[in-house]
């Protein structure tokens, strides 16, 4: 008995080490949203290009998708902006932007400039909406059901794999239903 | 990220400026490497600070605000985990491990205890002798090399 | 052409470690004299290319040698010549280079200070050495050469290193942090080779005794100067975040600091031999998995290097050949619990090993709430963060109840003691520590304060007991001289360590206590008042460095309308990459710090954000992190030590 004591240092590491190797295939930080399978957080907040309107959740709750939290003094936001022009010429998936601490003359120029992908553009003027919806940083994009909920949250730039991703879990359900 | 996070956030109530130190310091930038709130320059620490301050001005509990965060950003945010089934052995093992060592610890002088009872005499004999066992020890291997 | 001999230079001290690794080993085993005696000119030989190698790249920092990726990526022509040099260990690549480097030098060091040992002990214990290093060599030159080259064509100059390295405790930091490190690599070769060859008696704790403390003093010194460094350089104030670089440096420390007590019991009584020598595998293991949290990225952290998974993997191989394998001899060889002499309850064996399980539970505490988040996140149950509140939380208590034991322990003796002796000793330090901790509150803060009791009572009984015991040392002297010079230098040490111990608690106590803070908006002429002291802003200048711009703010402190000093604290712009710097400005005194800050300017620069602390007590916790070390390192003149060497040497001839 004593000897097999002698073993438990062994096992002991043997266990630590699986961590370790597991830990090497995960990225610290990669933080899920804690919103999701949420619903997406009420707001009244106006329109980007129309500063008169204000927009609810209603306005795009029935069907998925996509919000992207964007802002010019954001470069990845650049990088993206292709990608997302061509996901909403595909008009598979509607895009809502969220105007993140922007200057709303800045953001409608950039829009005109660089095209405009989006149904509409929430302007979330002093970023409190993203400090409910738990963003921290642009760019960051999320993945909303028909009902309104949060299913997927993507950190940083949309990616052709971010996206093909993305279609991969829209697809999920799709053969849920059927 | 390499200059310190000095804004200034006034309080007319000294109680609530600490109560703000606080929290700031418990609470971790979502963003950050591995920065607290207190710490931190990136623009969401400074977001999160101001609602800190905006809640604190508002009456809210710390509780109340913990939660806030919480539900925004996750149990991420917390650098003192919550007490919770998943996080019992990080708080209950110290104590554990300690019991654990001093039982051990019982455990050898019981069984040293049970041999003295029966060999008394051999072990203080022994002991006379003991100090110089190890020098012994260091020449008897010397000589066997040479 | 420097850098390809610096490479060469590498590949040949692998091959020599790779020789070192095999032949001693194998003679050893085959009783081979002629191959045993390998061991020494091979490890003079590694640590000789190991410092060509190591010149060949200081050679190209110093000369901007832009063609080698990794000076271009860590240096900059405008750097000031101490920081290029110190740049050399400033990135992952340099810096594995001088883990390397010094593991070479305790190898060349233990056959060149061993005299004593057998053949076939120094060849076990170098040819484990020469395994180390075999593996570290190998992940230098197949994952991280510091010497690849951006060919053919090179930028014009660095990209200059990260501005919060540019500073003296990059130069003193990671050298002795390294030489701690891997100074218990010492420990655990000896381990290794007493496992193996089945001597597992006392003289195998004499022989790695002087090893073991020397490593251990370093790594504490490193540790304290690396808080040190952190308080006046990141300019926030704090000294200690547990963030998971600082920790994997604390593990090893805590668990060496155990190592050090248990082989002063095997040493003297030849008991617990088992657990010494697992701690010994313990504490150079966690040196190894601190480089793998360092390193690979798996931790997230203020101050890690790039990460790297490959770099990652091979060192999870390595960690995963070490600690596997030495754990196996270990299971396989090691002796079973048995006794081979006595002890009461109260006695010095009894104390030391509760001192073993505090210091214990304390590094796995750390391990735990390290690694918790990897744990929570690879179970797939969410991603969470352990910090200070947690760590303070769960290591207050135990810090406490361990100081305790040590004050017990100062009046118990080796095998038995009695209650009434103890009691005798011990009374008189526990009332006086019981009742200065009472008053200081009030005399110092102005109110009772439970945190305070607590510390400062246990401090002082720590402080206290080692006094009683060293005076009751003298009661049968006939003149304190020859007393004096009778206590050996082990007693010596122990004491300045304990105190040392008791000094940090003090500092830790009070500065967490009575620390203030203000952030100030500051215009010129505004001041602000923060214990007692007066801070005034007299406005800022722009001063121009050696490869940076800063805003520099003059700010005048008097109390009582008396000047005490004028600090000038800094916003520095590095010219190369542009990033901002918050350089404080520090009135450092045994008794409080005065600490300046400077943060954004406001208003188009008419005001300043402006951090002012008090910090009362805080060089105590340094201090005291000195007087361990220098505590362990007095241990290692004690006589004993020396009496073997030159008995070793007649021997010999």
């Amino acid at each position: 008995m004593p000897r097999l004591l002698l073993f438990i240092p062994l096992v002991l590491f043997m266990i630590l080490g699986g961590f370790l190797w597991k830990g090497l295939s995960i990225d610290p930080r990669e933080l899920p949203s804690a919103l999701l399978d949420k619903p997406f957080p009420e707001f009244s907040v106006t329109a980007l290009q129309q500063p008169d309107r204000v927009l609810t959740k209603k306005d795009f709750v029935g069907k998925p998708v996509l919000v992207n939290v964007w802002a010019t003094w954001c470069p990845s936001c650049r990088q993206e902006h292709e990608q997302l022009l061509a996901i909403a010429a595909q008009g598979n998936l509607e895009i809502i932007g969220l105007n993140y601490k922007d200057e709303r003359a800045a953001a409608i120029n950039w829009l005109r400039q660089l095209g405009d992908p989006y149904q509409f553009n929430i302007y979330d003027e002093d970023g409190m909406l993203g400090l409910d919806l738990g963003v921290y940083g642009a760019p960051e994009t999320y993945l909303l059901d028909a009902q309104g909920k949060i299913r997927h949250r993507h950190v940083g730039v949309v990616t052709p794999a971010a996206w093909q991703e993305i279609q991969a879990i829209i697809k999920g359900w799709d053969s849920v239903k059927n | 990220m390499l200059s310190a996070a000095i804004d200034v956030y006034e309080f007319k109530d000294p109680e609530k400026e600490k109560r703000f130190q606080e929290l700031a310091y418990e609470l971790r930038c979502p963003k950050c490497q591995n920065q607290n709130l207190t710490d931190s320059n990136a623009e969401i620490a400074k977001d999160l600070r101001t609602k800190i301050q905006q809640m604190l001005e508002a009456d809210k509990s710390n509780p109340e605000i913990i939660d806030y965060m919480v539900e925004r950003y996750g149990d991420f945010v917390l650098y003192k985990p919550r007490v919770k089934p998943q996080t019992y052995l990080l708080w209950y093992g110290p104590a554990l491990f300690i019991i654990l060592g001093l039982i051990s610890i019982a455990w050898i002088l019981r069984g040293r205890a049970k041999k003295q009872a029966n060999t008394t005499a051999e072990a203080t004999e022994l002991s006379a002798t003991q100090t110089q066992q190890l020098d012994d020890l260091l020449h008897i291997k010397k000589d066997k090399k040479s | 052409m420097t850098p390809e001999i610096g490479e060469f230079a590498l590949i040949i001290g692998l091959l020599l470690s790779v020789i070192l690794a095999v032949v001693p080993m194998v003679g050893a085993a085959t009783r081979n004299e002629m191959w045993m005696s390998f061991a020494k000119p091979l490890a003079l030989g590694q640590f000789l290319f190991m410092i060509i190698s190591f010149l060949c790249l200081g050679y190209a920092f110093a000369t901007d040698d832009f063609s080698v990726v990794y000076v271009a990526q860590h240096s900059n022509s405008q750097m000031p010549i101490q920081f290029k040099l110190s740049a050399i260990w400033g990135g992952h690549e340099g810096s594995l280079l001088l883990w390397a480097l010094i593991l070479c030098g305790w190898t060349f060091a233990v056959s060149r200070f061993s005299k004593a040992l057998p053949l076939d002990m120094l060849a076990r214990v170098l040819s484990i050495m020469g395994m180390v290093g075999t593996g570290f060599i190998s992940f230098l030159l197949i994952t991280s050469s510091p010497f690849a080259r951006y060919l053919p064509s090179y930028p014009a100059d660095g990209a200059d290193l990260n501005p919060l390295l540019q500073d003296f405790g990059l130069i003193v930091h990671p050298p002795m942090l390294y030489m701690g490190y891997v100074g218990f690599s010492v420990a655990f070769a000896f381990a290794l080779a007493a496992l193996l060859s089945g001597r597992m008696d006392a003289a195998w704790a004499r022989w790695s005794r002087p090893w073991t403390n020397i490593a251990w003093s370093f790594l504490g010194l490193g540790i304290t100067l690396g808080s040190w460094w952190a308080y006046y350089e990141l300019g926030w104030g704090g000294w200690w975040f547990w963030d998971p670089v600082e920790n994997a440096s604390l593990m090893p420390w805590l668990v060496g600091t155990a190592l050090v007590h248990s082989l002063a019991v095997t040493e003297k009584r030849g008991v617990f031999k088992s657990w010494t020598l697992l701690l010994a595998i313990f504490a150079f293991s966690l040196s190894l998995l601190g480089t793998f949290l360092v390193r690979s990225g798996v931790l997230t952290s203020v101050h890690a290097f790039a990460s790297d998974p490959e770099r990652g993997f091979f060192i999870l191989m390595l960690l995963a050949i070490t600690m596997g394998g030495s754990l196996t001899i270990y299971a396989l060889k090691a002796p079973s619990v048995k006794s081979e002499s006595s002890f009461s309850w109260l006695s010095r064996e009894v104390l030391l090993l509760v001192n073993n399980v505090f210091l214990t539970v304390m590094a796995v505490t750390v391990l735990l709430g390290t690694l918790y988040p990897l744990l929570i996140d690879a179970l797939g149950s969410g991603k969470i963060s352990v910090g200070p509140p947690y760590f303070n939380a769960v290591f207050v208590p135990i810090m406490g109840t361990m100081s305790i034991a040590m004050g017990i322990s100062i009046a118990v003796r080796w095998r038995e003691t009695s209650q009434e002796s103890v009691i005798k000793t011990l009374w008189l330090p526990a009332v006086v520590s019981l009742v200065i901790g009472l008053i200081f509150p009030f005399a110092y803060g102005g109110g009772f304060d439970f945190r305070v009791f607590l510390g400062m009572s246990v401090s002082l009984w720590v402080i206290s007991t080692v006094v009683r015991e060293f005076i009751s040392k003298f009661r049968n002297a006939t003149t304190i001289k020859t007393k004096l010079s009778q206590l050996s230098m082990s007693y010596y040490g122990m004491m300045v360590a304990h105190i040392g111990v008791a000094v940090t608690a003090i500092g830790i106590t009070l500065v967490s206590t009575y620390s203030e803070e203000r952030d100030m908006r500051m215009a010129k002429g505004d001041h602000v008042e923060l214990a007692g002291y007066l801070f005034t802003f007299e406005g800022t200048k722009v001063v121009k460095g050696p490869n940076y711009m800063a805003d520099q703010a003059t700010i005048v402190i008097t109390e009582d309308g008396q000047s005490v000093t004028t600090l000038h604290p800094e916003k520095r712009r590095y010219n190369v990459k542009r990033n901002m710097m918050t350089e404080a400005d520090i009135d450092a005194g045994l008794f409080r710090d005065l600490y300046v800050a400077l943060g954004e300017p406001l208003n188009n620069g008419e005001a300043w954000a402006v951090r002012v602390h008090y910090k009362p007590y805080v060089r105590w916790l340094w201090l005291g992190g000195i007087l361990m070390s220098l505590g362990g390192l007095l241990t290692v003149f004690d006589k004993r030590y020396r009496k073997k060497k030159t008995r070793g040497r007649v021997a010999n001839a």
